[in-house]
């Protein structure tokens, strides 16, 4: 599992590759750490196009990441077209907190119209 | 009913292992040409599973996961088990957002996922003697 990091004007964008689960979940939250503590931009989108395989371990990532964020007064958003992604997400409320979104560019457009 | 095939692995509760059982369980699997969204409903379920033994079942400690796959004409049930510490409270334990463990930033949806990626889930458990999750799903008719 991997992750590269690449801003677009004020947002963060961590796009993710490979499988994410329990195995993986430490080292993507302190790679994802380190870099927010960094970064200069406050809004992040995570990127999961390049995913795939993720569990409900990648929930636990994920929104202990945006809770960070939303401190921080950012928001975020995910972009996933992995139909078995997008139902775990689903299920386990995370749309409640974050949109998701086909595209990088829709996903920029939502983040930045609200 | 008997089934056509049955499997049966053994292995550490390393992290690691995760992704190697439910690579192995969905190789076994395919053999009933389930669609590929089946085959992912299965690999999840059983990423779930594993994971549910090594954090909650050994707390990580190194134990031993035992992973039966029986097959079905069209169907298929995986166990898994750990001799570990046991659930005390199993429908807590199934709730969504339910975690022991939430400094792990766990999300408490892992039996909830398993639910919805299958079609029945089963947990026998002795608190101090382990836990058996056992996993059911049919697979459509079509073959592909």
């Amino acid at each position: 599992m991997e992750i590269r990091f690449s801003n677009r004007g004020s947002t963060l964008i961590a796009a993710f590759s490979g499988e994410l689960d329990h195995h993986f979940a430490e080292y993507a939250r302190n790679k994802i750490e380190r870099e927010l503590f960094k970064a200069t931009t406050r809004d992040v989108i995570f990127d999961l196009t390049g995913l795939s395989f993720m569990d409900s371990s990648g929930i636990g990532v994920l929104v202990g990441r945006y809770a960070n964020i939303s401190k921080l007064g950012g928001k975020a958003a995910i972009i996933c077209r992995n139909s078995r992604i997008r139902k775990i997400l689903e299920i386990s409320g995370v749309l409640k907190l974050m949109p998701v979104y086909d595209e990088l560019d829709d996903a920029m457009r939502a983040l930045h119209s609200a | 009913m008997q089934p056509v095939n049955e499997m049966k692995l053994e292995f550490l509760s390393k992290s690691s292992n995760e992704a190697f059982a439910r690579v192995a369980a969905a190789a076994f699997v395919s053999q009933l040409d389930p669609t590929i969204e089946e085959l992912a409903d299965v690999r999840t379920a059983v990423s779930e599973a594993v994971t549910n033994a090594i954090i909650h079942g050994y707390e990580n400690e190194i134990g031993i996961i035992t992973m039966v796959c029986r097959l079905y004409d069209r169907s298929v049930e995986i166990e898994i088990t750990d001799k570990g510490k046991g659930i005390e409270d199993i429908e807590l334990a199934m709730q969504p957002l339910y975690t022991s463990k939430p400094e792990m930033e766990r999300s408490g949806m892992g039996f909830t996922v398993m639910e919805s990626f299958m079609d029945r889930v089963k947990v026998r458990s002795k608190p101090g003697e382990g836990t058996t999750v056992t996993l059911f799903k049919t697979f459509s008719s079509e073959k592909k």
